[in-house]
C-alpha cells in the first residue's frame, strides 16, 4: 500500500516569547520543527505500513529549508520525501496551498490513504487537508482518533466530535485528518537517522506539477491579508497573594452576575 | 523571469528599518546592502511592511480585480445551521446574531441555510431569531452529517442564489465541509474568525482571526471572489434572541439526487459519558493541571466544576499523565475555548494553554506560584495552596447559587 502523508514545518512555538514591552512575538533564533498534528500523522503512517506492507511518502510544500522536516520524517520511518518547493507559490493561502497539494498528489499518484494533522499549529485553520480531498475528488474522514481496520480496499475509523465520536467507513483512497489521541509518535531510530541523511529529496515546483498559473501563489488565493497586529494586552489582573480566604470571597463575590448568568 | 511579488523602491526608501520592525515573519533585514532585503522563503506577503512604512516605498503585486458588476450580482448573508438530531447547535443563533448585523450593514437579507431530516419544523426558530429567508434541504439522506453531500448541497445552492457572505461555526462539522465548500465553489475562506465587520467604504468583509495561537491577530478580506466565506470560533459572538411572532420566508429546496451520495457511511455515533458538560458550549469551564499532584485530586475540580454547572477542562500536563482523557485538553493541542468564566486551577499557563483559553471574558487563577505566567492574563489571580483555595472557591459559589 502506498501512503501519503503531508506535513508542514512551522516555528516551535514553545520557543516563542513575548515581547514584554513591545507585546510583539520575539522570534529570533526560533527552531523551526514537524507541525505537532503531523507527528502523529507520520506516526500512523508507518503503522499502516507496518501492518499492510508498502511505502509511506511524505510531501511538504513550504520553502527550500522545509527539506529539514522531511529528513526528520524519515528519520522516524517514513520511505521518501517530496519538497514541492517554488517561488511561484509564495503567498499562497490555504485555496492555492490545497491546489498545489492535490497537483502533487496527483504527479506523485498511485496512492490509497492521505494522511494530514487535523490542522497546523501556526495558522491554525483545518481547511488544507479536506482541501486536498476536494481537489483530488476523495472521501474525507477529519479528525480521525483511532483507525479501527484497514485493509487495501477500505478503511474504518473513528472521528472525534465535540460531543462524541462516530465510527465511519470509506473506501480507498481516502484522506485523513488524525488528532492528538491516535497515537504516540515513536522517536527516531539510529538507522532511520542514517536512512534521513542519505536520503535524496525530491522537488517538484510550478512547471513539473504542470499547475494553472491563475491558481498558484498570491493570484490563486482568493483571501487577502490586510492588516497584522497584536492583541491588546489583558493586563490589569488584580493578583491577590495573602489572605485566600479574603480574597476567594472578594471573588466570588464580584463574579457572582457571571455565576447566576450561566446557570439561570 | 516572474515578477516579485513584493518590492522596495530604492529611491523611496529612507533606510528608516520600520518594516524591519513591523515584519511578524522575521523576513525583512537590513544586513544585505544596508537597504532593508526581504527573504522571500519567509514572507508571507502579509502587507505589514507595506502599511508600516511611512514613505511608501513598499508595494505589493496586485491581483488583477473582479469586474464590479460579477461581484454585484451576490447578495445577501448567509449562514450555516449546525443541528444534531433536530437539535440546533447554539453556535447558529451567535451566527445569526452577527450575520444580522452584516446583513443590515449592507441593506441585503439574512438566511439561514438547513439540512437535515424531518428538521422543517426547525424553521421558525431561525427566522425568530432573525433570518428573513430559511433555505431548507429536508432529506432522509441528510439525517446526520456527512463530509460529501453536507458540502455538495450547499455548493449547489451558492451557484443557484449567489450569496455574498457565507458563515459557519468553527466546530468540527463546520471546518470540515465548508473546507469543501469553499475549494469547489472557488472562493476564499477565513477560519476561526473571532470578529467580522463591514468596511464601510468598500462594503467587503473583514475577517479577524488570532494566528499563532492568538499571540497575533489578523484581519483578511476576499476581495475578488463571492461569497465571502468565514467560520466563527463558538461562544465569541452574541446569540441572537428569538422574537415571537418574528416571519421569514421557508424556501424548500428539492436536490438532485446524486448530489446527496456519500462515499463515507457512519456506522455509529457515540455519546461520550466523559464529556457530561460539552467544554466547547459550557459557559464555565474548570481546568485542572500538574498543580494537583494526583488523578485523585481532580476530584476537587470536579467539585468546583459541579457547583458552577461547569465543564471540566485541563492542561496537557495533566492529560499527558492520564489524570483525565484527551477530550478534555485546552490548549493548543487540544480544544480552543471561550467561556465567559474559566478558572486555572494549578496550571502554570504555558503559552500552549495561553492559545486554547485567553479570549474567555474572565479569567481566575489559582498558583502557588506567583511567577506563574497564567497570572499574566488572569483578570483576577490567588497566589496560594489550591487544595485549600478551590475548595472554599466551591463554598462561596455553592452559597451565591443557593445549593
Amino acid at each position: 500500500m502506498h501512503i501519503i502523508v503531508c506535513i508542514k514545518q512551522v516555528p516551535d512555538t514553545t520557543d516563542v516569547k513575548i515581547d514584554p514591552e513591545t507585546n510583539t512575538l520575539m522570534r529570533e533564533g526560533v527552531a523551526s520543527i514537524i507541525n505537532p498534528f503531523d507527528m502523529y500523522a507520520i506516526e500512523e503512517s508507518i503503522r499502516i505500513k507496518e501492518k499492510l506492507g508498502g511505502k509511506v511518502t511524505a510531501i511538504s510544500m513550504g520553502p527550500p529549508q522545509a527539506e529539514a522536516a522531511l529528513r526528520e520524517a524519515i528519520s522516524l520511518g517514513v520511505d521518501e520525501g517530496v519538497l514541492v518547493c517554488d517561488r511561484a507559490f509564495a503567498g499562497s493561502d490555504t485555496w492555492a496551498t490545497s491546489y498545489t497539494l492535490a497537483a502533487a498528489l496527483k504527479k506523485i499518484g498511485d496512492y490509497s490513504i492521505v494522511l494530514c494533522g487535523k490542522q497546523a499549529s501556526d495558522g491554525d485553520t483545518a481547511q488544507v487537508g479536506p482541501g486536498i480531498a476536494t481537489h483530488l475528488d476523495l472521501p474525507q474522514i477529519t479528525y480521525v482518533r483511532k483507525i479501527e481496520e484497514i485493509d487495501e480496499e477500505k478503511i474504518v475509523a473513528e472521528r472525534l466530535l465535540e460531543e462524541g465520536y462516530e465510527i465511519i467507513s470509506s473506501p480507498l483512497p481516502c484522506l485523513l485528518t488524525v488528532v492528538k489521541e491516535i497515537n504516540e509518535p515513536r522517536l527516531p531510530s539510529l538507522k532511520g537517522k542514517m536512512a534521513a541523511k542519505k536520503a535524496e529529496i525530491k522537488k517538484l515546483g510550478a512547471e513539473e506539477l504542470q499547475c494553472e498559473v491563475p491558481k498558484i501563489g498570491l493570484d490563486g488565493s482568493p483571501t487577502k491579508v490586510v492588516k497584522i497586529f497584536t492583541p491588546p494586552p489583558r493586563g490589569g489582573g488584580e493578583i491577590f497573594t495573602d489572605d485566600p480566604a479574603a480574597a476567594v470571597g472578594t471573588i466570588a463575590g464580584k463574579l457572582k452576575n457571571v455565576v447566576l448568568g450561566a446557570n439561570q | 523571469m516572474t515578477e516579485l511579488p513584493i518590492r522596495i523602491d530604492e529611491e523611496q526608501c529612507t533606510k528608516c528599518t520600520l518594516c524591519v520592525q513591523a515584519c511578524p515573519f522575521d523576513a525583512i533585514s537590513m544586513e544585505k546592502k544596508q537597504f532593508p532585503y526581504i527573504d522571500l522563503e519567509k514572507c508571507t506577503l502579509c502587507g505589514a511592511c507595506v502599511e508600516a512604512c511611512k514613505f511608501e516605498a513598499i508595494s505589493i503585486k496586485e491581483k488583477a480585480a473582479a469586474k464590479a458588476e460579477d461581484l454585484d450580482a451576490y447578495k445577501d448573508v448567509w449562514v450555516f445551521v449546525e443541528q444534531h438530531e433536530g437539535k440546533i447547535n447554539s453556535v447558529t443563533y451567535e451566527l445569526l446574531g452577527e450575520g444580522r448585523k452584516l446583513a443590515d450593514d449592507l441593506g441585503m437579507d439574512l438566511c439561514a441555510v438547513m439540512l437535515g431530516s424531518g428538521v422543517s419544523d426547525k424553521a421558525d426558530e431561525l427566522t425568530s431569531r432573525g433570518a428573513d429567508k430559511v433555505y431548507l434541504v429536508d432529506k432522509p439522506e441528510l439525517e446526520y452529517f456527512q463530509d460529501e453531500p453536507y458540502a455538495r448541497v450547499p455548493v449547489k445552492l451558492v451557484e443557484d442564489y449567489k450569496p455574498n457572505i457565507f458563515l459557519c461555526g468553527a466546530t468540527t462539522i463546520g471546518r470540515s465541509l465548508v473546507s469543501r465548500v469553499a475549494v469547489a465553489a472557488h472562493v476564499g475562506l477565513t477560519a476561526d474568525c473571532t470578529e467580522l465587520a463591514i468596511d464601510p467604504e468598500t462594503k467587503q468583509l473583514l475577517q479577524t482571526r488570532p494566528a499563532f495561537g492568538g499571540n497575533i491577530m489578523a484581519t483578511i478580506i476576499s476581495p475578488n471572489a463571492r461569497p465571502q466565506m468565514a467560520t466563527v470560533r463558538h461562544k465569541v459572538m452574541k446569540e441572537a434572541e428569538p422574537r415571537a411572532g418574528r416571519k421569514g420566508e421557508v424556501l424548500i429546496q428539492e436536490i438532485a439526487q446524486d448530489l446527496l451520495t456519500s462515499r463515507t457511511k457512519r456506522l455509529k455515533f457515540v455519546q461520550e459519558i466523559e464529556s457530561t458538560v460539552n467544554i466547547a458550549e459550557a459557559d464555565i469551564i474548570v481546568s485542572g493541571g500538574r498543580g494537583l499532584q494526583k488523578p485523585e485530586n481532580f476530584s476537587i475540580v470536579r467539585e468546583l466544576a459541579e457547583a458552577l454547572g461547569a465543564g471540566v477542562g485541563a492542561s496537557r500536563a495533566a492529560v499527558d499523565a492520564d489524570w483525565i482523557p484527551y477530550s478534555h485538553q485546552v490548549g493548543q493541542t487540544g480544544k480552543t475555548v471561550c467561556p465567559k468564566l474559566y478558572i486555572a486551577c494549578g496550571i502554570s499557563g504555558q503559552i500552549q494553554h495561553l492559545a486554547g483559553m485567553s479570549s474567555a471574558d474572565v479569567i481566575v487563577a489559582i498558583n502557588k506560584d506567583p511567577d506563574a505566567p497564567i497570572f499574566k492574563v488572569a483578570t483576577y489571580g490567588i497566589v496560594g495552596d489550591l487544595f485549600e483555595i478551590v475548595p472554599m472557591l466551591t463554598n462561596e459559589f455553592r452559597k451565591i447559587l443557593g445549593n
